[in-house]
This record gives structure tokens, sequence and C-alpha cells, in this order.
């Protein structure tokens, strides 16, 4: 069985089109020393660190642990790099809490980053694969015909994507830390912008962002000793499947949906909209958000716009399950962080320490993570109580 | 910690250029291979997959992608990926069953470093805005740890090709190996200097090719009836990136991750080192006590076939190899990532 653990320090950076103030080596350190600092912490008192990022060319530095090293306190310790796409800062908080669950360490330092502004990310993700065919679309070209072909089978309304879009960067007003600070948002305002991957406008869409997260994960003895209150990791899962298959449902993917499942068995979930408060879920566009609230089981499929447009997963609607308080990946994007930051904002909710986008009273929040062409996916549940 | 079992390993031949075979062509084979070996089909029975490459070698983002392809991951399956050496991911797996998460595991390790020229990839490893602008490369960093090696009185050039020349005479054994042959220290001594200290031959080849191993719970093993070898231990660290701030003669992170591991507690009959250059070959077993009774390097090593995010796991391949035959009883292997032996990974196996 697997030791409990839980996260006991969390660290960001704030994020920006450009942090031209730190090197890499600074912006990581910044938010792992921020992650050391809430957990009454030292460098001395880390056993390992686990590092993600998304590709190595979005900053141009090969397998930049080796470099990283020194910023993150590491020397004389093993340091592990996880890259598993969009999903990696998912990915890499459960890697490195299973550094804890298995007993082996103590306590681990987590972190992950992308500083975006090094180079252009979408070309980054679209450079010719020998002996593949050349996809020169990017992400938001990616996606929009499976969004399209959503919006087809749910007759969601038009206007579904824009009311996310909102949603989402009034949540970031709460958020000082969140990229995107639109005080102006409104529907008129996103529908005006710019068409780019029809049906996708600009505000639709994620910024692309500098920064980094970090988390502190602590077996149960020490976790109960922090200064402050631990969030318990109640469950993990990743799923992946093909890019492509015979047959593959890319609207609703089956990775994701077992990957749901299986995270909410571990964590005793059987109705995820009933039995969590809150869920920080990786939505760069914004008809991600009722396609996700489908896969994700919050809805019956082809329903889950209609959360939307009820205003259920809206803080400010005072929605029952409100979704993305931070602001989410459409107010800050450093892809190779955003998974992390799902994680760690999910665990800043069940501490009681999300200041002006707290969720009163939550105790049970998921984190969501996904990359690629959605075939790769990261979750975890996390607590006020241990299991 | 729990006993875990190498039940199953293959590799490729290490060639200098695969050709028109892209990752899954690569992968596909040493894959099919080693689930075959004891009779699984796919990674859907295994509890958990874990890959190491690097997009930096095939020149474009996300090379573990296509690497699913490989795998027969429909329904969805567990999975993960480091942007390391396969020795990592296998270290991976190796938590994720001590956690109790899964009592089996598949890893592999893949790369196709023909297309570029891999000491000049390598140098975007290094500090971004220090050193990497100046574009030493990993043969110019390792030509500078050799140098401070012969400077120090620590080896000879003679050490150097006694090293090669076991290396490419235990390559004749092995079918997989790109360099082997019978060469002794004058032969070797009389070619030139490459990047001085350095001659050719002390220097790896870059090879393609990919390898992949099955582990699982003793208890599983056992219940299957298949030959196993035990992971005793297993450790990795790493040291500073600044070359100037290390002592390059020697590897205190592969001593610390012996000691870890368990390598000092009986003595070990067999080692397969990762050690791209002759010299650090000579680094490594002294960082880890190997006397003259060890065998070192039974496969010839690296200097016979460098397969860049495959050569770690495969020399815990070789040892699990060599073991499950019943050559041996007890060895280590190691491997590494990073300019002049930066961080170093150590596993201690044992027959059953």
């Amino acid at each position: 069985m697997a030791e409990l653990a839980a996260v006991i320090g969390i660290g960001q950076t704030k994020y920006q089109t450009k942090r031209g103030d730190v090197s890499i080596a600074g912006l990581v350190r910044e938010a792992a020393q921020n992650a050391l600092i809430d957990a009454g912490l030292e460098w001395r008192d880390i056993d390992a660190v686990v590092i993600g990022k998304a590709p190595d060319m979005f900053e141009g530095v090969v397998m930049p642990e080796t470099y990283l090293t020194d910023a993150l306190g590491c020397n004389g310790k093993p340091m592990l790099r996880v890259h598993t796409a969009g999903s990696v800062g998912g990915s890499t908080a459960l890697v490195a809490a299973s550094h804890v669950q298995s007993g082996v360490f103590k306590r681990v330092l987590t972190v992950t980053f992308e500083k975006q502004s090094e180079s252009n990310a979408m070309w980054a993700l679209s450079n010719p694969h020998p002996f593949s065919p050349h996809l020169n679309a990017g992400a938001g070209g990616y996606f929009a015909p499976i969004i399209r072909e959503y919006i087809r089978r749910s007759e969601a309304p038009y206007d579904a994507g824009i009311k996310v879009a909102v949603k989402d960067r009034k949540h970031a007003l709460r958020n000082p830390l969140a990229h995107l600070q639109l005080p102006d948002i409104s529907m008129e305002m996103v529908e005006q912008s710019p068409m780019l991957w029809e049906p996708l406008r600009f505000l639709e869409s994620c910024p692309s962002s500098d920064g980094a997260c970090a988390l502190v994960i602590a077996a149960e003895d020490l976790a109960t000793q922090a200064p402050k209150k631990p969030a318990w990791i109640r469950g993990g899962a990743m799923r992946s499947e093909p890019t492509m298959y015979a047959g593959r449902e890319e609207v609703n993917p089956q990775a994701g949906r077992d990957c749901a499942k299986d995270v909410y068995s571990q964590a005793g979930v059987t109705d995820p909209r009933r039995d969590l408060d809150c869920a920080e879920v990786y939505v760069p566009f914004s008809w991600y958000e009722p396609m996700w609230l489908e896969n994700l089981g919050f809805a019956p499929e082809g329903e889950g716009w209609k959360l939307t447009m009820e205003g259920a997963t809206s803080l400010d609607e005072g929605g029952d399950i409100p979704w993305n308080c931070s602001g989410g990946v459409l107010s800050s994007n450093p892809i190779g962080a955003s998974g992390m930051i799902r994680f760690a904002e999910a665990a800043r909710q069940v501490r009681g320490d999300a200041d002006d986008h707290q969720v009163e009273g939550a105790k049970l929040a998921l984190g969501h993570a996904y990359g690629g062409g959605a075939q790769f996916y990261s979750m975890w549940i996390v607590g006020s109580e241990k299991p | 910690m729990k006993d875990i079992a190498v039940i199953a390993f293959s590799q490729s031949d290490s060639v200098a250029d695969a050709g028109a075979n892209n990752e899954v062509e690569l992968i596909m084979p040493v894959v099919s291979d080693a689930l075959g070996q004891v009779g699984f089909k796919s990674a859907q029975d295994v509890d958990f997959t874990c890959s190491g490459s690097c997009d930096y070698l095939q020149g474009a983002a996300f090379a573990f992608v296509s690497g699913v392809d490989a795998l027969g991951a429909v329904p969805p399956i567990k999975e993960s990926h480091v942007e390391m050496d396969a020795a990592w991911a296998l270290y991976e797996s190796w938590l994720k069953i001590q956690m109790g998460q899964a009592e089996s595991a598949l890893i592999y390790g893949f790369g196709k470093s023909s297309p570029g020229e891999l000491p000049h990839v390598l140098t975007l490893q290094m500090d971004p805005y220090y050193v990497a602008p100046l574009w030493a490369d990993t043969i110019g960093m390792a030509a500078l740890q050799a140098r401070t090696m012969l400077d120090a009185g620590a080896i000879t050039e003679e050490d150097m090709a006694n090293v090669v020349s076991r290396s490419r005479r235990n390559a004749l054994s092995n079918p997989h190996a790109q360099l082997s042959g019978d060469y002794d220290v004058e032969t070797l001594l009389a070619e030139d200097t490459y990047l001085s200290p350095l001659r050719r031959h002390d220097c790896c080849p870059s090879s393609d090719g990919a390898s992949a191993m099955v582990i699982c719970t003793v208890e599983r093993a056992r219940e299957m009836g298949v030959k196993y070898a035990v992971i005793r231990g297993i450790d990795h660290r790493i040291e500073t990136h600044h070359l100037g701030a290390r002592d390059l003669t020697v590897s205190s992170s592969t001593r610390t991750a012996g000691e870890r591991a368990g390598v000092f507690e009986a003595p070990v009959e067999v080692a397969e080192l990762y050690a791209p250059f002759s010299h650090q070959e000579l680094i490594l077993s002294r960082s880890l006590d190997l006397d003259g009774d060890v065998d070192i390097n039974p496969s010839g090593g690296v200097l016979a076939g460098n397969m860049m995010m495959a050569s770690g796991l495969s020399r815990i391949g070789e040892v699990a190899q060599r073991i499950m035959a019943g050559d041996y009883q007890r060895g280590l292997a190691h491997a590494t990532s990073g300019a002049c032996l930066q961080h170093n990974l150590v596993t201690v196996l044992e027959g059953v």
C-alpha cells in the first residue's frame, strides 16, 4: 500500500508575457523558494527534486535539469525530469508524490516551468517530424475541428465558449498572480476579438506566459508537523492513448474518461459534481470547459454546456461546482507549469489558502491536466482531511 | 524496499545510421521482443509503461508521442515519460511498484542521433547564458577532463588505451556492437590524437537504436515461473553543473549513488559502466572500488556503441541478462547523463 503524502508547500511566480528580470534558473528558483517558505523549510530539508516542463525547444535547452540543479539546491541529491507533453505539470506532481508514497523519500521538491518568451511555442510545436505529415497549425488549429464536432453533436449555443472566456477572466481578477488581468472583460469584448481558428477567437485562447510553479510534498509524519494545513493526496492517475487510431473518440477521449474513473475510485468520489467542492481543469481553449465537464463526468454527454451557461462553474455567479477559480489556463499559461498550477490551485483550495478566489469550505478538489492531441492525462484529488 | 525482478530485456543493434527507420520502427522490435520473452503481447499486459527519449535528437518536439504507437495503447494505458536516459524511466517505474500502484512495468528507451551532430546537439545541454554560446561540445569537455586526470597523474594514456583494447575485444562476442576488434595498446597509442589527449577510439561512437525491459514484483515473477534477476538497490545523484566547481578526476555522485544502492555491502562480480570516454571508465571504476577481480563492461560498454537515451537502460539489461543466464550472482550497472559524468545512477542486481 502506498504511504500517505501531502502537499505542505506551494510556490508560484507571477505569470506574465516576459520575465526579462530573471534567467531560467532565476525563474525556477523563485517558485521553489516560495514553496520552501510556505512549507517553513530550507533547501537542506529536501531529499530529492523532480522537475518537469514541456518540449525543450521552448527554451532551446536540452534536458535542462542538468543546468538547473544548482538553482534548485539539488547538488548531491536525486533529480528526475518528467516530460509528458501539456499534461507534464500534473504528471510531474504525481511522479514527485510517488517518491514519497513509495516510502523511499520523506520530503520532495517538485518544480515545473516554461519561459515561453525565449521562443515561439506555436512554431516550436509545429516543427516538421521526419517521415510524418506536417501539421503547421499549432495547438489551436489542431483542436478547432474537434471543438466544431463537439458543437455539432451537442447543439451547444453559439456563446458557450464566450461565456467560459469571460468567466475565467473574471476569476483571474481575484488572483494577483494571473497573467491576464482584464477588468473590462465582457461577452461583447470576447465576441469582437479576432477569430483565430474558427470557432476560437483570440480571447477564447490561452496566453503565452513565463512562469514556474513548485510544490513540497511530504510523508504523513512530517506533513502533520508542517506549519500550515496540508493538502492530502487522496488519489492520482495517468492515462495515455495513441494520437491516432481507427475509431478514436477525439471529442470525448477514452483516456480522459478512464483516468477520471481511476482517480475518483481512489478518492471515493461517485458523483464528481456533488462530491467535489471545486476543480482546476486544464482548459486552454474556452470550449474545453463544456467538453471536459462531460469527459470528467460532471455532466451527461452533450450537456456540459448547460452547466457553463447556468453559471454552475462560476465563483462570481455562486455556482455549485466552481471550475478554475484561479483564472485557469485561459488566464495564465506557462505550458510546462500549467498542469502543476492546476494541481497546486486545487491544493490551495483545500488548504483554505486561496485568498480572494477561495471556495468557501472547500474540502475536496480535483486537479487536472491534459496534453498532446488530448491523448495524455494526469489528475489528482486532494483533500483537507486524511483518507 | 521491495526487491523487484527484471524478467525480460531486449536491445537493437547499435548502428551509425538507422536510415529511414522512424522512432516507432526502432522501438517496436525491442518492445515486442521483451514482452514476448515472458509471453506478453502488448503494454496491455503490464500495469505501467515508462520511456526515455530526447526531442533534440530527432530535431522536433514530442519524440515520445509517436512512441506510444508502438505499444498497443488501445484501450488507454498508464504511461509516463522522462526526457532522460531510460535508466531513469526504470527508476520511475521502480518507485511506482514500490508504492503499490503497479506490479509490473514495461520500460523502453530510444534515440536516433544520426540526423544531427550529437556532440553539438548536447552542447545545448549546457548553461544557456554562459556556456552554451561558447559551443564547448561534449568531446571538448571530456578532453578537458582527461587532461585534468593526466596532469594529476591519476591515469596514463596507456591506461586509457587499455580500456579501449578490452572494450573492443569484449565487443567481439556482442552481436549488437557497432565497434569491435582485437587491438593492442601499442597499435591504439600509435594513432594520432583527435582532440588532445583523446584519440578517436577514446570516444564512443554515435549510434541509433533502442532497448526495452520488463520488470515486476518478485512474487509475480515466481507466479509466472520465469527467470529473473533481482534489483537489490537503485539510486541516482546529480552534481553541480559548473565544471569548474567539480573535481573532474572523481565522481562523487557515483560514489553516493553506489553507497545508497548497496554496492559496498558485498563484492560484485560484474559491472557495466556507462563511460562514453575511455578515461571515464577509470573514474567510475575507482569511484565504485571495482578491483581487478570484477569483469568490467563484458559487452564492450558504450565505447562499442552508444544508443543515446537507451544506453543506460542497456547497461542494466546487460547485467540482468548475464545474471539470468547464471554467469554471475551479483553485479552493478551504471548510467550517466550530462557533461563529464554530471548525473549518475547505480543499480545493484543479484541472482535468485
